[in-house]
């Protein structure tokens, strides 16, 4: 085809350090290397600040301790770990409940504009899994806060962005450093080279690699990939988070998250016959601190204090199980969900005030009047907890310059994310993976000799798509691939549809060598389809390998054949590479936690029994 | 204090004019809903009033009855005013209509006020006569009306006079407020009439519309930086003016037709066509 | 009054017959770029519950796999597929295929300000050099107990955050819709509730009314409110974002009052647009900072 570009039509640039991916991390990585000094370039899939960080509604995790002095980071990050099953990198765990309540300060120094205490300061609201009201937050649209505050940051301070700009692959040294990167513009199909000291992943999820999301299209996992091509690890990939509430009908609209918040501010779940059904799905491991009956859960919400909470705020993991074992019961609502309910429950009045943008949402998308009928909501697929293995310090990847944050690194979640933890996270790592990827640049000199064979074999590959006559078509594809992905590896696993997901991968990546990208360069999305498909086909593969392996339930994995958890695999992480073209699952001992945090959860036991009394 | 641009241009914004847009040209209007309606009707209605107004203006007569002085008359300046609401020194002025003397001020008001801007702007104008409908005369290149500057050069940069035309719409609405009052005294004494009514319910719209004006809500309250550090503004801009401008709009007709009808009332009871029902 | 509500946004007339399941749907999309283009018509069944992104998806599986659309969340949050359905500006993702009228074919096309990339696909460039030019937040000093800050007073600002830079507001802007040489002195709707955003901040403290009037051009603005009409956030851009930032203008420039009291009680002269051009981004790329734009031989080629 004429389209390919020749090398001397290459956009090259050089930078110091380079940012893929443009969410609430990438973005407060670009800040942070800008302001050390650092020549910084953004590079997003998407325009600037679509990411799917704006899809976070109900606010950012941090103990600032405004509504309940009793916070801090030690019970921050008590809930954090017993919310993973305690399956997180504990360092991690605990820098993130250190250092998020500077982060979310810092917003504010920006330009945020948190809700507001009486007494001026930040208001913070009720979370599942959160012992205390902890989240900051903006009515229901926080993340749109997180992501313009940053974004005008970034902009402020002069970092360079290249928008709708696809990376197809790292480059790498002659010493396996990584030193920049390959890709494609979306709009014209122009191949650009970057060279950089550092490079930071924060391409976020995965969610589009199954067929109910909560997800954007961007969402394919692409860091993910692009670290393990590089030969970096990641971990823990079979812990995906399929969040309790995403929409259910229309069909259109299926997947789209409904927040946490509304269960938060009062909203209870219900089953077809009107029971309000999570009561039942109260696990024992949670049992001392949940309210046992509708009444004690009913006067949580006005004395936090005195009464425990009601179980709708259990962990997600937890509360989509419940749903889903409820709908297999045959209790579910007409299009296959169950009821959440605020409309009983609150005024008219104080849901729009609450919760503008779910009233907006529903009105506008499934014509439905939250303030008077309930909503049919269902499980969705929402958070990937696993991820690039990176250093808790540093946000470095196993491979030298390279460094990944957000929802693309794994270990901080463990087993299972709480709501609020991600917004917290991605700011917390965010400038971590900025300040080492900025130290890094700024110091020993770096190689960042572009190796032309390495941009030859990605450009080749990439426009072979387009080259091909006739082939497989990639929405096709891509179809089979959620197809497999949502009905084997999906919120309840067994070892027989494990193993069939993972043949039939094998016949989709035999399948995907054939796709063929009808039309020419210029935002062709078939193509982009036909780009991300090896994204996404990398991420299928990690997760239902290391979901064979991981023989019991924790968190967000559910296996039907091993449904309680085992203690021996709480010491272990399922470490993904890719190796000789093909993706392995080893398990690796998970670091150990020192004991004067050990203490705290020994503590934790003696309050629970406390609270029980 | 000078109202013209300065000499000096600014460094403009780097962008690139002259790519090709998607689409079918402007001038092909897309929309499928009746979009000329709006701008027509609401073009009619000031157009009406702008009849009415002129041939009650220049009428010069027939504009006060009992104590019911046409608020297109009010305050009477002239000789040939009714003594009790002669204002000024009367007879020194002569004898032109007393409308053409005070009507530039409520005038000019309403021709400054945000809200007419869009009307007259859309329906008279043309610019634009309905979202996404192309400017008139826009898309025929180098044409008379290819350019525009909006409200950047004279004299439309005088639009920002309008809280001059405020101040003094403030002190009509106090003067329409009293003429209301005045419109309750028949004789030596009081009572109340229909026209009575009619005054009352023209100063309430009235106020309305004046106190939900734009400039009104910057200058009491909005131009604050921080609500918090002057609760008594804050109130008023939030309790008071805040909901009259979310409903500007309709107390811009409402007082416009009423006002109109006021006067209309007044020349029919001094005309003697109907008699002005008393209630007692 | 009802005469001037009655053709606002909400679309189109109860009466026509509108998109049901089942139905044979034809769409007119606008398919073409730089070089020209026309309406290509699609045919297909509707389905429950649609809307108007959807059917698009549907074209693109189906009939159309080179069909360039943007979208991201389509849930109406990111702003991402801004196009004109039917002539009006609206997100593709939150106009209901059952509130549009079947009794013709519905037509889409994209954004006429900008210029074309692809079908529904535009540069959108524009704004975001605008956004390079605003005055960044510039707080004062922090308190030890750090900032305070009231209710009341976050949420003026808190209405123009809601923003998701859909860009419908500045697509329908016949200032520079239909006058597309006033694009090198006028920043737009989106970019005038920013600023309003940051004049109302209360911890902000520069003054950019004079940058407002000479560099973003507001006086271009005429206030025919097709900006607050598209709004997908119901965000009151007339009223609360430029009206304002007119009067603020007003304040320290039209009003010989203001001026008066400013000399007598000694307080601080506006800012002038030279002094806070200084804190935009342009300003700090501009410092060598960020030195990316360079294309001549970076790499070793």
């Amino acid at each position: 085809m004429t389209d390919r570009p020749a090398p001397s039509d290459y956009e090259r640039h050089e930078y110091d350090v380079i940012v893929i991916g443009a969410g609430g991390a990438g973005m407060r990585a670009a800040v942070e290397a800008i302001q050390r000094g650092c020549r910084t370039a953004l590079v997003c899939k998407s325009l600037l600040g679509k990411a799917h960080t704006v899809m976070a509604e109900g606010g950012v995790a941090a103990a600032l301790g405004n509504v309940w002095p009793q916070d801090n980071w030690q019970v921050h990050f008590r809930d954090t770990m017993r919310g993973g099953k305690m399956l997180n990198n504990w360092r991690m765990a605990q820098l993130h409940a250190q250092e998020s309540p500077d982060r979310v300060l810092e917003l504010e120094e920006w330009g945020a504009l948190f809700d507001r205490t009486p007494d001026g300061r930040i208001l913070q609201r009720d979370f599942g899994g959160h012992r205390y009201a902890r989240l900051a937050h903006v009515g229901d649209r926080t993340g749109l806060e997180l992501i313009r505050t940053t974004q005008q940051r970034a902009v402020s301070l002069g970092v360079d962005v290249y928008m709708e700009c696809k990376v197809l692959r790292l480059l790498q040294g002659p010493s396996g450093a990584v030193n920049g990167a390959v890709g494609i513009y979306r709009e014209t199909g122009g191949v650009v080279v970057f060279s950089a000291k550092s490079v930071v992943l924060a391409t976020g999820g995965i969610g589009k690699t199954w067929k109910f999301t909560s997800n954007s299209w961007e969402s394919t996992g692409d860091g993910h990939a692009l670290a393990l091509w590089a030969g970096a690890d990641a971990i823990d990939m079979e812990c995906v988070q399929f969040h309790p509430t995403g929409m259910v009908w229309p069909p259109s609209a299926r997947g789209i998250l409904v927040t946490e918040g509304v269960r938060g501010d009062g909203g209870v779940l219900k089953n077809s016959d009107g029971e309000r059904f999570m009561f039942n799905y109260i696990s024992p491991y949670f049992a001392a601190e949940t309210a046992s009956s509708i009444e004690e859960a009913d006067k949580w919400y006005e004395d936090k204090v005195n009464y425990r909470r009601p179980p709708e705020l259990l962990p997600r993991d937890e509360v989509a199980r419940a749903i889903n074992t409820e709908v297999k019961s045959g209790r579910g609502s007409p299009h296959g969900g169950i009821f959440l309910d605020i409309a009983s429950r609150r005024s008219a009045e104080d849901i729009k005030r609450r919760l503008p943008s779910m009233y907006h949402q529903f009105k506008q998308l499934a014509d439905v009047d939250i303030t008077a009928v309930p909503m049919e909501i269902g499980p969705t697929c929402h958070y990937m907890m696993g991820g690039v293995r990176v250093d808790a310090d540093t946000a470095q990847t196993t491979v030298a310059g390279l460094f990944a944050a957000g929802e693309v690194a794994g270990g901080m979640h463990g087993a299972n994310r709480l709501g609020g933890n991600s917004l917290s996270d991605l700011l917390v790592f965010g400038r971590r993976a900025g300040m080492a990827a900025a130290d890094r640049a700024l110091g020993e000199p770096v190689d960042t000799t572009v190796d032309e064979a390495q941009v030859e074999a990605v450009v080749s590959h990439a426009f072979s798509y387009l080259e091909r006559e006739s082939g497989e078509q990639p929405y096709e594809l891509h179809r089979d691939l959620q197809d497999t992905m949502q009905s084997l590896v999906g919120i309840i696993r067994t070892e027989s549809e494990l193993l069939e997901a993972k043949e039939r991968l094998v016949e989709l990546g035999e399948r995907s060598k054939k796709v063929a990208a009808a039309g020419g360069v210029r935002f062709n999305p078939g193509w982009h389809m036909s780009l991300d498909l090896e994204s996404m086909l990398a991420v299928a593969n990690c997760t239902t390998l290391s979901a064979i392996e991981r023989r019991e339930s924790r968190g967000g994995h559910t296996r039907d054949d091993f449904p309680k958890a085992d203690p021996e695999f709480e010491k272990v992480n399922f470490v993904s590479r890719y190796v000789d073209g093909s993706y392995r699952v080893t398990a690796e001992d998970k670091p150990v936690m020192p004991p004067e945090l050990m203490m705290l959860f020994e503590e934790s036991e003696g309050d629970a029994k406390e609270a029980s009394k | 204090m000078s109202v013209v641009q300065g000499a000096t241009r600014p460094a403009p914004i780097p962008v690139e004019i002259g790519g090709v847009r998607g689409g079918p040209p402007r001038s092909v209007i897309l929309r499928k809903d009746r979009w000329w309606l709006q701008p027509l009707v609401t073009g009619l209605g000031l157009l009406a009033f702008v009849v009415y107004g002129v041939w009650t203006a220049f009428r010069g007569d027939f504009y006060f009855a009992h104590h019911y002085l046409s608020p297109f008359y009010s305050p009477c300046f002239v000789s040939s005013c009714p003594p009790a609401e002669t204002w000024g020194p009367a007879g020194s002025i002569g004898t032109v209509s007393p409308a053409l003397l005070v009507l530039i001020f409520p005038m000019g008001f309403r021709v400054t006020c945000y809200y007419y801007r869009k009307t007259y702007y859309r329906s008279f104008w043309a610019s634009p006569p309905a979202c996404a409908v192309a400017d008139v005369g826009s898309t025929t290149p180098g044409g008379a009306r290819s350019r525009y500057s909006g409200e950047t050069r004279f004299p439309l940069v005088l639009q920002n006079l309008h809280r001059y035309f405020w101040y003094a719409a403030f002190i009509f609405a106090g003067i329409l407020t009293y003429d209301a009052v005045e419109a309750f005294r028949f004789g030596n004494g009081w009572g109340m009439g229909l026209g009575s009514l009619i005054f009352v319910v023209n100063a309430v719209l009235i106020w309305s519309y004046t106190l939900g004006c734009h400039a009104c809500r910057h200058l009491c309250g909005g131009g604050l930086r921080k609500f918090s550090k002057a609760p008594a503004r804050y109130a008023i801009w939030r309790k008071v003016v805040t909901p009259l401008n979310a409903h500007h709009q309709l107390f811009a007709w409402l007082s416009l037709i009423w006002i109109a009808w006021t006067d209309f009332y007044v020349y029919l009871v001094a005309t003697g066509t109907i008699h002005d029902p008393r209630f007692f | 009054m009802a005469i001037d509500t009655a053709s606002s946004t909400s679309g189109s007339p109860a009466s026509t017959e509108t998109a049901s399941t089942g139905q044979e749907l034809r769409i007119r999309l606008w398919r073409g770029d730089e070089h020209g283009g026309d309406f290509v018509e699609y045919r297909l069944q509707a389905q429950e519950g649609e809307v108007v992104l959807d059917v698009v998806h549907r074209i693109q599986a189906d009939q159309a796999p080179d069909l360039a659309v943007r979208w991201n969340c389509k849930a109406g949050k990111c702003g991402s597929c801004s196009a004109e359905i039917n002539g009006r500006p609206r997100l593709m993702c939150m106009t209901r295929m059952s509130t549009l009228p079947t009794d013709e074919p519905i037509t889409i096309s994209p954004m006429r300000t900008f210029p074309v990339m692809r079908d529904l696909v535009t540069d959108v460039s524009f704004n975001f050099e605008v956004a390079k030019l605003i005055p960044s937040f510039t707080p004062g000093p922090k308190p030890p107990e750090g900032y305070r800050m009231q209710q009341v007073d976050v949420e003026r600002g808190q209405e123009f955050r809601k923003c998701i830079e859909c860009f419908l507001c500045q697509n329908v802007c016949h200032v520079i819709r239909d006058h597309e040489d006033n694009k090198v002195h006028y920043a737009g709707p989106r970019f005038f509730v920013r600023l309003a955003e940051l004049e109302m901040h209360p911890l902000d403290t520069l003054d950019r009314r004079a940058y407002v009037r000479e560099r973003m051009g507001v006086g271009y603005c005429n206030i025919t409110k097709c900006c607050t009409e598209v709004c997908p956030e119901d965000i009151h851009i007339t009223d609360n974002a430029i009206i304002p930032l007119k009067e603020r203008i007003v304040d320290s420039r039209y009003d010989p009052v203001a001026w008066l009291g400013r000399k007598i009680l000694g307080r601080p002269s506006p800012m002038s647009a030279e002094q806070v051009a200084a804190h935009t981004g342009a300003a700090a790329a501009g410092q060598g900072r960020a030195a990316g734009s360079d294309r001549d031989g970076a790499g070793p080629g």
